[in-house]
């Protein structure tokens, strides 16, 4: 048995890995035989038959897209057989006969594949003289995608993608015959974050998307290649802009990152650039009147932001928080900025508290080789630690599920939850929220005992550990929830397995703040501020005798600021006020210290800042964004922008230069020459070691009736950058609670069922989802999606919540219930 | 060469009341069969299987034997047996009743199938429409299990069989094999794609073969009674007795059985000879599906390779007689109409070409036929035929084309006459009133 085998298409031999389908081994060729169902990441349909080929031999021609090549083979295809000419030219004849004539205004026209291959292999003249199939039109499948029948050639793209590959139910072909046509299920939506996929893929005009329907052609449209900035994904995406203004974004092919997809946030998500909370001109607050800041000339805003930074020439004690936006370059900017100009280190690109040794794990991470999506996709079995990937990072999501569908990938969760990700867990490891760490030991702890000993971890941890250690190459993913040192017990159990761990953070450029070194601690190019050889290396390569002394984190930086010692917070595209758990914390700093915010779009922190300077968003700047694999990739202006705004990079340049100093570039080459200086090091530092949890772990089951509330942001929420996008926000999943069955049964409640969360003086009544993906213990709370001036709910992860059941009839959303458990 | 013409064979117990109970079963010879399968072997059942000469009686004619030795077995998956009683084939009502009347001897049969394929687990999956058959085989099942010769011991031998009653929901193209998995395990009806085949990838990812009722059934009798029972009867090629529905202008429309090889004017005359003495003009030999053949066919013997030989098929054994008072176009047209209907609409030559070629005979028959159709009608068909993704795409194409080779001048006459049938033909066109109505532009006239 050969791995490959050897046939003729159109008199050329070809050698193809057994299994090639026949269309493949073609294009290999050059030859496209037409197709509208064959998709290559879809499994084969034969629905269309448009790619009838001729093999010698065989009693019927054959289907390109469903035949594999078989050894010796003698494939004719429209170019050398008649019968398949002949055949390809009857079955584009039969699409047409009741495709309408309507090209001329459907936005397909110009990119569509059966205008396409009609032009090239059709008749000029259609034989049908008949009635022609006629629908109402158009129906919407969901908010965001419009299914107009009539044009519809029943290729079975849309309802094999949602099948295949995102899993989400509720579009399928209905009626039969002629009649046969793609529909929802009346009483459930058609609820996908994935949903656009089956508008690009449509290889007619039968599913447009709303927010596109009649906006441009596509020969109108500027396309620039670009990558998502909604989360760490790093989605290549293509952006159409017309008269200087996005029309609609699509995705681009990256076999590596998102193969041929993107979700919906990423798609759709471009409303904000032109929103009316879209930052225009810099604001600037006039002195102590306690006003919102009105809006001011650059000239003024900079004057400013100087003399608040310097008032008597002599820069004050400043901290910068950077966020998980900025790309690779603008984060290095700001770190050189804050050490070199604000002569401080007190950075930090993180909006949450994390523990004083996650700097360390996340610097053994750096240097390290980690997990990309293909590791994942050829793990075998893949740990998810705090992670819910289709909330989280949509595309990572549908690599799980690919690995799942396609190679039977055992996959398990370890956590509080793990969303929609239970629905194809192998096995769930349950833990209490930010309690991930201790199990994951307890996996390292199983692989050593090779089973003979007194095994004293649960048959559950010894059976995962043994898959763990069944495969060449596990894969072990943390999301940036999993508590204190979750990431370090990553990876030592990925390194004991020979397996690759990954950090993964939401924000799209969280992984390139780590390597610019954005943190206290940490240095540019996986440099050391406690290494003295590579800090001595930073501050020369930075024209310095010294760098600052080591500086704080983010919790500790908020405290100095609410008590005065910090005096200026300098925040790039950062919301303290939504994205920070403690908000008295956030209040005081907010108060006391003087604010420069760079933002894009208008927030609730942006009402609190002295200067905001509004910056360019993605799509209207060129720059480097690394995503969660720690994969770099450029990304190019699809659009200008607002006149007035600037790069976050240029702006500090301009402040470094009114403060009189010079950061040595001026332009995005002089930035990368500067890094290139920095370029990282060799290094593979080792995981900070487990922390001794003997005395930890009974004083978590404190036997009173509190849970640990699970709070992270659904995919959709009221997030700032998601405005002015109504037909994305309509897809939003309907905000809920989950609790394990066995927090509900006491309580009385069952699926649907509203239930109040109360943590200190906040709290929030939602319906209840019962399943035991939450682990027993804890409440999953979505943070911001409820009402925005709630901003004071029960938000904080791993806080101790109580949960109640509202009283049906009589309870309005104000009076909860008491129920003792 | 066995012997020929009428026999009782399969239909043994058409005729005994109450042959769908058990003891008047039992009283009549059954369940016998099965005891002698389970003093067989698997290999040997198979082999008499083979050596009976059986070709499945659904329609294609494919060996059973050989059909059953593909079947894989070492898997470590369980086999299924699943019993094609899908009847909906138009012109086809030979495994209705033998459901209602003799439905012990599918249970017999289903029992020595299964343990020739060696599978413990048979489904039945039966034609939505299917009343009387359904409750005289969940009787039947019933009465079986309470004996103990289904279950986990059938007749004490410490094998299992177990059967499965479902009920389809009355779609044509759930009697193709792959989409009646489909539709079995809850799924839309839609054929498969093929490979993998059933016989390795069948119902639930399992080896499973699917038979017809009627092969099934003839199953039992020949592990029970040799296969020099069932090809004492036929040809060489075409052995055994086959049940036949004979239908259209006969006199005693209904079922008969005989042995293949019959010539079908034998066939034709056991069926009374032709209504009011009309003249023989055409026929289906098996059901709607396949070609037509005409007068001058009538004396060839009734098997699959002289049908083949005809350029038509055997198909399920419904031989659909007309007479030169019936005409052909109006004929084809109603079973284009069928397919067209039943059409999964899966595939784009089945379901357009489907649609397109019924309104080109609507055209035809309502005066507004064009020169050039009769072309186009076999351009449409050509376009289907071979390309479509199952037989139901073939099975439209079948009338259509044969029809236009045997009898194209009946359609110019039509494209002259303006849709006006020779005066010697009764229109078998049934307008409802409605599309009366519209279709001569009477209903806003508020006639």
């Amino acid at each position: 048995m050969t791995d490959t085998v050897t046939l003729t298409i159109d008199g050329k031999e070809i050698t193809v890995p057994k299994g090639t389908l026949l269309i493949r081994a073609a294009e290999q060729l050059g030859t496209i035989i037409p197709r509208f169902c064959d998709h290559p990441l879809l499994d084969p349909v034969g629905a269309c038959r448009q790619c009838i080929v001729e093999v010698e031999g065989q009693r019927k021609p054959m289907t390109a897209c469903t035949t594999e090549a078989a050894d010796g083979w003698v494939v004719n295809t429209h170019l050398t057989s008649d019968v398949a000419r002949t055949a390809q030219e009857g079955q584009l004849e039969f699409l047409l006969i009741n495709h309408p004539l309507d090209c001329p205004m459907c936005d397909k026209g110009g990119e569509c594949p059966l205008q396409d291959q009609a032009m090239a292999h059709g008749n000029h003249h259609s034989r049908f003289v008949d009635e022609k199939r006629k629908y109402d039109k158009p129906v919407a499948v969901s908010a965001q995608v419009l299914l107009d029948r009539e044009r519809c050639v029943l290729c079975a793209r849309c309802t094999r993608f949602s099948d295949q590959v995102s899993g989400d139910p509720f579009i399928e072909l209905f009626e039969r015959g002629a009649l046969e046509q793609v529909a929802i299920y009346e009483d459930e939506p058609y609820e996908s974050y994935f949903s656009g996929n089956v508008i690009q893929i449509c290889p007619v005009g039968a599913l447009t998307s709303t927010s596109y329907r009649f906006k441009a052609r596509p020969f109108d449209l500027r396309s620039t290649p670009s990558v998502c900035d909604g989360c760490s994904a790093g989605c290549s995406q293509t952006v159409q802009a017309r008269r200087g203004q996005v029309e609609r974004q699509l995705a681009r092919t990256n076999m590596a990152v998102n193969e041929m997809w993107n979700c919906d946030k990423g798609r759709f998500g471009y409303g904000h650039l032109t929103a009316d909370t879209r930052l225009t001109s810099p604001l600037v607050r006039s002195d102590d009147d306690g006003e919102e800041p009105v809006a001011a000339d650059w000239a003024t805003a900079l004057t400013r932001v100087r003399s608040i930074l310097a008032p008597d020439g002599e820069v004050v004690p400043t901290a910068v928080l950077s966020g998980g936006r900025l790309p690779d370059e603008d984060a290095y900017v700001a770190g050189k900025f804050a050490r070199t100009v604000l002569g401080t280190d007190d950075v930090d690109f993180r909006t949450r508290f994390a523990p004083a040794s996650e700097g360390d794990a996340l610097a053994a991470l750096a240097g390290r080789d980690t997990a990309t999506y293909d590791d994942v996709e050829q793990a075998g079995v893949v740990l998810t630690v705090g992670l819910d990937p289709e909330e989280e990072v949509p595309i990572l999501y549908l690599r799980l599920r690919k690995a799942w569908r396609n190679t039977k990938a055992r996959l398990v969760s370890v956590g509080a939850s793990s969303g929609s990700l239970a629905e194809l867990l192998w096995r769930r490891l349950p833990t209490d929220v930010g309690a991930e760490a201790a199990v994951l030991d307890d996996l390292a702890r199983a692989l050593d005992r090779d089973g003979d000993d007194a095994d004293q971890s649960s048959p559950m941890v010894a059976e995962v550990a043994d898959a763990l250690g069944s495969v060449d190459r596990p894969v072990v993913l943390v999301g940036e929830r999993a508590g204190d040192g979750a990431l370090a017990a990553a990876g030592r159990l990925a390194d004991a397995l020979g397996g690759k761990v990954a950090w993964v953070p939401r924000r799209s450029n969280a992984r390139g703040a780590l390597d610019q070194g954005l943190a206290a601690g940490l240095l540019p190019g996986l440099r050391r501020h406690d290494d003295d050889t590579q800090r001595a290396e930073v501050a020369a390569a930075w024209g310095l005798d010294e760098l600052p002394t080591r500086g704080r984190d983010l919790h500790e930086i908020l405290t100095l600021a609410g008590k005065g010692k910090i005096k200026v917070l300098y925040l790039l595209g950062v919301d303290l006020v939504r994205d920070v758990a403690d908000q008295r914390l956030v209040d005081k700093a907010l108060r006391r210290a003087t604010v420069i915010t760079h933002d894009i779009v208008a927030n609730a922190t942006t009402a609190h800042a002295d200067v905001v300077l509004p910056v360019t968003a993605s799509q209207e700047r060129a720059g480097t964004r690394t995503n969660w694999e720690g994969r770099r990739q450029q990304f190019r202006p699809g659009v200008a922008g607002p006149q007035l705004v600037q790069h976050d990079w240029e702006i500090l340049v301009q402040v470094t230069g009114m403060l009189g100093h010079d950061l040595g570039f001026t332009d995005l080459d002089g930035i990368r020459a500067d890094m290139a200086a920095l370029a990282p090091i060799d290094t593979t530092p080792d995981w900070p070691a487990a922390a001794d949890r003997s005395d930890t772990a009974a004083a978590a089951d404190d036997g009173d009736d509190t849970l640990t509330a699970d709070v992270y942001p659904l995919l959709l929420d009221n997030g700032v950058h998601q405005v002015n996008a109504p037909d994305l926000a309509a897809t939003a999943h309907d905000p809920h609670l989950r609790l394990h069955p066995d927090d509900a049964a006491p309580l009385g409640v069952s699926d649907g069922d509203e239930v109040t969360v109360t943590g200190g003086k906040a709290e929030l009544t939602l319906p209840v989802r019962v399943t035991p993906d939450q682990a027993a213990g804890t409440v999953f709370v979505p943070a911001n999606s409820t009402a925005p001036d709630q901003v004071d709910n029960p938000r904080h992860l791993g806080d101790r919540v109580t949960v109640a059941a509202v009283a049906s009839g009589s309870a309005t959303a104000d009076q909860p219930v008491e129920v003792n458990a | 060469m066995g012997t020929l013409g009428p026999v009782t064979a399969l239909s043994t117990r058409y005729d005994v009341d109450r042959a769908w109970d058990i003891d008047v079963y039992e009283d009549h010879g059954g369940y016998q069969n099965v005891r002698a399968a389970l003093d067989s072997t698997p290999d040997d059942m198979i082999q008499m299987i083979k050596d009976s000469g059986l070709r499945g009686r659904g329609g294609a004619g494919f060996p059973t034997g050989l059909k059953w030795s593909f079947i894989a077995q070492d898997t470590g998956k369980p086999v299924y047996l699943v019993v094609n009683a899908d009847e909906s084939e138009p012109g086809t009502f030979k495994d209705r009743p033998l459901m209602e009347r003799d439905p012990h001897s599918l249970v017999e049969g289903i029992i020595v199938s299964c343990l020739a394929i060696q599978s413990e687990m048979a489904y039945i999956y039966a034609r939505g429409e299917f009343g009387l058959v359904s409750r005289r085989l969940r009787h039947a099942i019933e009465q079986a299990y309470e004996r103990g010769y289904l279950g986990a011991d059938v007749f004490g031998s410490g094998k299992r069989v177990d059967i499965t009653l479902h009920r389809g929901a009355a779609a044509y193209i759930c009697g193709e094999e792959t989409a009646l998995l489909d539709s079995l395990e809850g799924r839309r009806g839609q054929p498969r794609l093929r490979p993998p085949f059933p016989a390795t990838h069948g119902l639930y990812g399992c080896p499973t073969t699917v038979n017809n009722v009627e092969t099934v059934t003839a199953a039992g009798y020949i592990v029970g009674q040799g296969p020099e029972w069932f090809n004492q009867y036929g040809t060489e090629k075409s052995a055994g007795p086959k049940l036949m529905c004979i239908s259209g202008e006969v006199k005693r429309p209904g079922n008969y059985e005989f042995a293949l090889g019959t010539p079908v004017s034998e066939m034709i005359a056991a069926a009374g000879g032709m209504l009011d003495d009309r003249e023989l003009k055409f026929f289906f030999p098996g059901g709607s599906s396949t070609p037509i053949l005409t007068a001058e066919h009538a004396d060839i013997p009734y098997t699959f390779e002289a049908m083949t030989e005809a350029d038509s098929l055997l198909g399920t054994g419904a031989l659909m007689v007309h007479s030169d008072k019936t005409s052909v176009v109006e004929t084809v047209y109603r079973y284009v109409k069928f397919y067209e209907h039943e059409s999964c609409g899966k595939c784009t030559p089945c379901r357009e070409g489907g649609y397109w070629t019924a309104q080109v005979y609507e055209r035809i028959l309502d005066g507004r036929g064009r020169a050039e159709d009769l072309d186009l009608l076999a351009d449409i068909s050509n376009n289907i035929f071979g390309r479509s993704f199952c037989a139901l795409g073939d099975a439209l194409t079948s009338p259509v084309l044969s029809s236009l080779e045997h009898f194209r001048d009946e359609y110019e006459y039509l494209l002259r006459s303006a849709g006006r049938l020779p005066d010697h033909m009764q229109s078998v066109r049934t307008a409802t009133a409605n599309e009366y109505l519209e279709r001569n532009d009477l209903a806003t006239a508020g006639v």
